[in-house]
């Protein structure tokens, strides 16, 4: 009994599999080129995940549409072309550079160049003051030093 | 008296910002096809797979497309909110059944109530996809001329319908 009980434990690992590797193609080439470009490509709803990696319905779709495509002859350009056309710029996460997205890429420099000057002149401000502290009169000095000689004695 | 000013003018900036940042819906992506002809497409009716609906059909006319499923839950919140509308006949409004199973879309129609002049039935999301749906509910104003006036992403609400979908639809009908 027991021995029939570890033979069919043994066996059973053999009837176990994943089932989410179920909708890779039946061509492993155009499933990489797929995934690469579905890594270019935001998830619409679950906006910070990429649609190679998001397991929603809506990027399921763009998988297959992908694949639909590519296997009708599509470019990768003329496959993401397409997506924007219909979802706007935003679906990429690397937008390209143009009018409209000018503001998204300078605003960080732009940001960390009001910073630098906003530093440089407090920093400036700083070093004034200090210095007018130091300018002591020659009767303040004498004092400080009076005060310095009793400490030491 | 400076030192307290302009902390205080950064602090009131940053304040609006974030305020209109609070109030907007980061998935609310702006659609790129608002302007622009709405994709032309052939499906078959929801009641009668034999029939074809095309997009020719309504030429001459604004009206609006919902995009519905049974399996979306704000389409639930919506829907008396088109029954109301359609019982005041200002404007037609279709509905796209979205990637459903034809008796789960009819169940819902049969049990609330059927707001659209027509249901269209789009089995497997294509045409969902021309039209850039990513989440439904979605509803889309078109003029006259087939072109896409306005894209509502989530649900139609009586506020939205009154103060941005209807006085569209009445400026779009003037023309």
């Amino acid at each position: 009994m027991k021995n029939f009980l570890i033979a069919l434990l043994l066996v059973l690992p053999a009837f176990a599999h994943a089932g989410e590797a179920k909708d890779l193609a039946d061509d492993p080439v155009m499933e990489r080129r797929m995934i690469l470009l579905a890594e270019k490509v935001r998830c619409l709803v679950c906006q910070s995940e990429n649609v190679a990696s998001s397991h929603s319905d809506w990027s399921n779709d763009v998988r297959q549409i992908m694949r639909d495509k590519m296997k009708a002859g599509a470019s990768d350009q003329e496959i993401m072309d397409m997506l924007v056309e219909r979802f706007g710029k935003s679906v990429l996460f690397d937008p390209p550079v143009d009018k409209e997205t000018l503001p998204l890429w300078t605003a960080p420099f732009v940001f960390l160049f009001l910073g630098i000057v906003v530093l440089f002149f407090q920093l400036r401000k700083r070093s004034t003051v200090v210095q007018q502290e130091v300018a002591l009169t020659s009767e303040a000095q004498a004092h400080a030093a009076q005060l310095l000689k009793e400490e030491n004695k | 008296m400076m030192r307290f000013i302009l902390p205080f003018v950064i602090f009131i900036v940053l304040s609006v910002f974030l305020y209109i940042g609070l109030g907007r819906d980061p998935r609310e992506v702006p659609s790129p096809l608002i302007d622009k002809p709405a994709p032309a497409f052939s499906l078959p009716l929801l009641y009668d797979t034999q029939k074809q609906f095309t997009t020719e059909d309504m030429k001459g006319q604004v009206w609006l497309l919902n995009v519905w499923a049974s399996w979306c839950g704000a389409c639930k919140d919506e829907h008396p909110v088109l029954m109301d509308l359609a019982s005041q006949k200002i404007v037609p409004v279709l509905g796209l059944n979205y990637k459903d199973k034809r008796e789960d879309g009819l169940a819902v129609l049969r049990k609330a109530g059927d707001p659209y002049v027509l249901t269209l039935f789009d089995v497997d999301g294509k045409v969902g996809f021309d039209y850039g749906v990513y989440g439904v509910p979605e509803t889309y104003v078109i003029d006259k001329q087939g072109v896409i006036r306005d894209k509502i992403i989530g649900a139609v609400t009586p506020h939205n319908l009154r103060d941005r979908i209807l006085p569209l639809v009445a400026e779009l009908n003037k023309k």
